[in-house]
């Protein structure tokens, strides 16, 4: 972990943090070919996500299996001012006239406005994610038990999507965006610009995560992870505590959502089901939970290998991904971030990520000891 | 006596699945005590603590601390009140350093957005809880690799930087050497000294040596209340109940 490091650890960061912003921002630009580097930018939105499940599972043992309902969120906000940006002048966006809609849905009205779609990108899933934290927590919800919640929510999250045909094209979600911000999309130079928003959005997320894993708050959710009870026995509330961790998670995924629009040219149902919102996890899982780079890199490397091997054996990904899954969790659970460490000092791991088996626990509220 | 009373229990009852852990129990602990309670393996002992620090509801009954009800309240709410306590089994936060742990703890009362700045270096109360509880040197290491015994210090160490008016120590002594035992017996001593202390032991000899006020349970109920060691010892009641059960039991208590 990064976070307990004295002041040489702090350049280190510093050292690693420029180092990658300066391969991000000046060396990929300077060598890939604009689809490569486009593939990058839906690459790292995906590492956006990332960060935040790592905030919320890694440092606070929250299994949040359903983030895909934030990036929807995220994106569908995003979608819908794209949509009626590039709208002529009193026409429907082209779904709803498909549709047979005649108005615009008042749902759609605040998303004519880019500030409204780009707060609400952000806020939509904040606000969610904290009721929805507040209701579950406060009960004392066991982390298997909210795991299996939070996926339902996605799964059900689908279905209403899918049943919204003239609302916001069901199935086919949101697609065929022209231009963002008055930019051609088309146009290379454009999604160039949309590329380096995208890195500085990541660098943003990033800093925010690490200042909160650092502070006294980051010491508290990784104690709340691990003892829960204890720390209410510290006079703190553990629910408000997970619930922060949890809504930052939330609207750095709606964030991603929103910067993927326009980089990909669709939001739909299918990429924020139950499947999509399993996959963040494994990204997350394979770079190493509990550290916030981990969990970039993990979401880089697994979707590069999806992209290669699906390029070749479009069929075999999904297997090789299960057994990546699995072969983490059991070989390496701290992850590629668990790997440095085990070279570095031959010491047995101390029970960092040694939660897997006591979280699934068998009671779905907090034992009460007797 | 010395007017009213910290801590006074009043007719509490608690059952679980229709097994009475606790049978209309009062109880007292004043100012600056050391009071020991005392009883065999499921007298009802951890549950009396579990209630008064709000871990278990009671169905019946009221736990007054000075004029604050705290029956109903959730456990950090009755910390902040300065109710602290340990379990049995020393929980602190492996994952953290024990520097950490007492930083955690020291920290309560800060408003979350001051949490959401880094620490820099040991506040003073935090340091002298670690030179208190001897883990100065241990402050950048993990709490995971400390002794059972450490622990127990360390959680100590956690209760005394939120500077509760009452403390429930569960079996603070179980497990460790006879020199760790003096060690802690000496910390709840220098402890007690402006506070009042309500310990959960078996052990007879660490009783002997710390105790101010002996209570005594017994399934459910309290079988003395509020003795002192001779008393306690004298009690041909109290010498059954031990004596009796202790035959095969686990770690046989001897009273004499």
């Amino acid at each position: 972990m990064m976070a307990r490091l004295p002041a040489g650890g702090r350049a280190r960061f510093w050292i690693g943090f420029a180092t990658s912003a300066a391969a991000l921002l000046v060396i990929a630009p300077a060598f890939m070919s604009d689809f490569r580097l486009s593939l990058l930018a839906k690459f790292l939105c995906f590492a956006i996500v990332a960060v935040g499940i790592s905030l919320a599972w890694g440092h606070g043992g929250m299994l949040v299996l359903g983030q895909g309902i934030f990036f929807g969120l995220g994106g569908y906000s995003m979608g819908m001012f794209l949509k009626l940006d590039e709208a002529p002048a009193g026409q429907l966006p082209d779904f709803m006239t498909w549709s047979g809609v005649e108005h615009l849905p008042v749902l759609w009205e605040p998303f004519q406005h880019a500030w409204f779609a780009v707060g609400a990108a952000i806020v939509i899933p904040v606000v969610l994610a904290t009721l929805l934290g507040l209701l579950v927590f406060r009960r004392g919800v066991r982390t298997a038990y909210f795991a299996i919640l939070s996926q339902a929510l996605a799964a059900a999250f689908v279905i209403l999507l899918v049943g919204q045909q003239g609302l916001i094209g069901g199935t086919n979600g949101l697609t065929n965006f022209q231009s963002f911000f008055g930019l051609t999309l088309a146009d290379p130079a454009n999604q160039r610009i949309l590329y380096f928003a995208i890195v500085i959005a990541l660098g943003a997320v990033f800093l925010l995560a690490r200042q909160l894993v650092v502070s006294r708050y980051g010491r508290l959710l990784v104690a709340v992870r691990d003892a829960e009870t204890r720390v209410r026995f510290l006079g703190y509330d553990p629910a408000t505590i997970k619930v922060v961790a949890y809504a930052a998670a939330a609207g750095m995924a709606g964030l991603a959502g929103a910067l993927f629009v326009p980089v990909v040219g669709i939001i739909s149902p299918a990429l924020l089901g139950v499947v999509p919102s399993l996959e963040m996890v494994v990204w997350v899982a394979v770079g190493g939970r509990a550290s916030l780079a981990g969990a970039v890199v993990g979401a880089l490397l697994v979707n590069y290998a999806k992209t290669g091997l699906s390029e070749r054996f479009p069929s075999a990904w999904t297997y090789v991904q299960g057994l990546l899954f699995v072969v983490v969790i059991v070989l390496l659970p701290k992850g590629l971030a668990g790997v440095g460490e085990i070279l570095r000092s031959r010491i047995p791991r101390p029970r960092l990520a040694g939660g897997t088996a006591a979280e699934l626990s068998t009671s779905p509220v907090e034992r009460r000891p007797a | 006596m010395r007017g009213e009373a910290l801590l006074q229990i009043r007719g509490l009852h608690v059952s679980f699945d229709g097994f009475k852990a606790l049978d209309g129990v009062d109880f007292d602990a004043y100012d600056g005590e050391v009071h020991f309670l005392i009883g065999p393996n499921g007298a009802g002992k951890t549950t009396l603590v579990d209630v008064i620090t709000g871990l278990t509801a009671p169905s019946e009954g009221s736990v007054r601390y000075g004029a604050t009800e705290l029956v109903g309240k959730p456990p950090q709410k009755i910390v902040r009140l300065g109710v602290g306590r340990t379990f049995q089994t020393a929980t602190v936060v492996d994952a953290l350093t024990v520097g950490e742990n007492l930083d955690l703890a020291a920290s309560f009362r800060l408003p979350l957005r001051k949490l959401l700045r880094r620490r820099r270096g040991l506040d003073p109360p935090v340091v002298e809880a670690l030179e208190t509880v001897g883990l100065a040197p241990q402050a950048e290491e993990p709490a995971g690799s400390l002794s059972h015994g450490q622990k127990q210090w360390l959680e100590i160490g956690m209760l005394l930087v939120q500077e509760p008016r009452l403390l429930l120590l569960d079996e603070p002594v179980a497990g460790l050497s006879a020199e760790e035992r003096t060690r802690t017996g000496e910390l709840i001593s220098l402890i007690a000294a402006d506070r009042t202390v309500v310990v959960v032991e078996h052990d007879m000899d660490f009783l002997r040596r710390f105790a101010n006020v002996v209570t005594v349970m017994h399934e459910g109920r309290l079988l003395c209340h509020r003795a002192s060691v001779g008393e306690v010892q004298a009690n041909q009641e109290v010498q059954q109940v031990y004596v009796g059960r202790a035959r095969g039991a686990r770690g046989g208590v001897e009273v004499s």
